[in-house]
């Protein structure tokens, strides 16, 4: 349970970090809270040659509320992300996603873009930045480029993140008004990575609603984005129609924790339980 | 001999300087480099809590944290959650009077997160003391004790005369 050997880079600025990056091309991580790496590192699943520590970087802790949206900078750590009052009243998603993002201890050293990165398939936060039509900024020393949440994920701890890159932010947009949102998940034990979990985002008028999305966790190789809109008729969600959409999409796969059917029983039951809070949050919202 | 790098760290108050491998990890680190043995090492993956620290205030796993990332920072161990005069800190005495522990390999962790959780609710019903301490796992109390250390620690660190922080309560919700 010790990591592997490695040579440590401590970049003191952006172009610093990227220099090394490009220097060091496949050979090199970047470290940012470690909550992810460490572990592998130990496990000896992971045994990088060289790590770039991001944590002396200046100007990347940032949590940015906008009219667009919220940006969120590659050191701001998920407490920060979660306890920031103007991102929640943006966005109150993000909130209602961290608080089950394991432990707070985790979430004081973890960051929100190193969760994005690390793409696992049962994380919360790529499916916000799915339901968000969010995106990840990439820059390297050549410049930068944005590449949408719908792209990124691309496989269990896959991501269109290349060699020399580092993963800079990342920008939640801001849904249309009258748009209402919940997260929930089953795990087994408090602080674990879900077996099921589900974000929902609708918008609604008058009490009919006009959009309904869903992101599925931990029942596919990535985040599973899915539009409701066949199903809505009369402002409500087919429960029905629902239910074919969610098992058509969806894929999960039996492990120690859960078998592929219980996935599947908890995804509809959850898809169902997060519509019906994200119903509730546009109706509070509105009044 | 391998590479080291060197770090400097406030431990407990302390200046420290040590000079380690990149992949030492800070609860390596503390216990070997620098002999402070109250930090706990459980399960080496982040899952038990037994490890966790201080840093600059905030807890954090020490298992999870490279000791060369931390360059400049404070650490907190359960060694520093003592009472200046050297005796037992609010929490160390609330988890005794409680009868929190029994074997006392999980404590260092708990003693550490609440000492931080208090810092900022000075008083917690038993639902968020049970919340507090989620995220650190005990074999042997089933947790009804700790729950009650949490609220008597809570007491104790404002001069509060003993009142809802009873074992006897706490066990029976
Ligand atoms: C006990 C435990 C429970 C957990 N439970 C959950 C959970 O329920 N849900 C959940 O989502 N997560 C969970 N996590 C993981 C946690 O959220 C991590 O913080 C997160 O996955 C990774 O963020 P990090 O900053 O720690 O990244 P690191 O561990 O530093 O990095 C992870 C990967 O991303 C790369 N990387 C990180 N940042 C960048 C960047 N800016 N640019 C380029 N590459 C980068 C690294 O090279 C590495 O490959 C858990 C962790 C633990 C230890």
């Amino acid at each position: 349970m010790k990591p592997a050997p490695f040579a440590y880079h401590r970049p003191r600025s952006l172009a610093e970090a990227l220099d090394m990056l490009a220097d060091l091309g496949e050979e090199a991580k970047v470290l940012a809270g470690g909550q992810s790496l460490v572990p592998l590192m130990s496990m000896r699943l992971a045994s990088p040659a060289h790590l770039v520590d991001l944590n002396q970087v200046p100007g990347l802790a940032t949590v940015d509320v906008g009219a667009e949206g919220v940006r969120v900078g590659a050191l701001a750590r998920h407490s920060q992300v979660e306890h920031d009052t103007a991102s929640y009243d943006a966005l109150p998603l993000l909130r209602q996603a961290l608080r089950q993002v394991a432990h707070p201890t985790i979430r004081n050293r973890g960051t929100t873009v190193g969760s994005l990165v690390h793409g696992d398939p049962a994380a919360e936060m790529p499916a916000v930045l799915m339901l968000l039509d969010g995106s990840v900024t990439l820059n390297d020393v050549n410049g930068t480029r944005d590449v949408a949440a719908t792209a990124f994920f691309k496989g269990p701890m896959e991501t269109d993140l290349r060699p020399g890159e580092l993963a800079v932010g990342a920008s939640f947009r801001r849904p249309p008004p009258g748009s209402g949102s919940a997260f929930v998940e089953v795990s087994r034990r408090h602080g674990d990575y879900a077996m099921c979990g589900v974000g929902a985002l609708v918008t609604a008028s008058e009490g009919a609603l006009s959009a309904a999305r869903v992101c599925l966790v931990g029942v596919g190789t990535r985040p599973v984005l899915l539009d409701l809109a066949p199903a809505l008729g009369d402002g409500v969600v087919d429960d029905e129609a629902s239910a074919a959409l969610v098992d058509a999409a969806i894929d999960p796969e039996t492990d120690i924790h859960a078998t592929a059917d219980y996935r599947r029983h908890l995804a509809h039951v959850l898809v169902r339980r997060a519509l019906a809070e994200a119903r509730t949050a546009a109706e509070a919202r509105a009044a | 001999m391998r590479e080291t790098v060197r770090v400097s760290l406030t431990v407990n108050g302390s200046p420290r300087d040590l000079d380690v491998e990149p992949r030492r990890l800070l609860s390596d680190a503390l216990r070997h480099d620098l002999r402070l043995t109250g930090t706990h090492v459980g399960c080496e993956h982040g899952v038990c809590g037994a490890c966790t620290v201080l840093v600059d205030g905030t807890p954090m796993r020490s298992c999870l944290l490279f000791a060369v990332s931390l360059d400049g920072a404070s650490v907190t161990t359960v060694e520093g959650c003592r009472a200046p005069d050297g005796g037992l800190g609010p929490v160390q005495q609330a988890f005794h009077e409680c009868h929190a522990l029994q074997c006392g390999f999980c404590t260092p962790g708990f003693v550490t997160t609440v000492t931080a959780y208090l810092a900022e609710h000075a008083d917690p019903s038993a639902a968020d003391a049970r919340e507090a301490i989620a995220g650190n796992l005990c074999r042997c109390t089933g947790y009804q004790n700790i729950v009650a250390a949490v609220q008597r620690a809570a007491e104790l660190s404002q001069g509060r005369p003993s009142g809802a922080a009873d074992p006897a309560s706490g066990a029976s919700q």
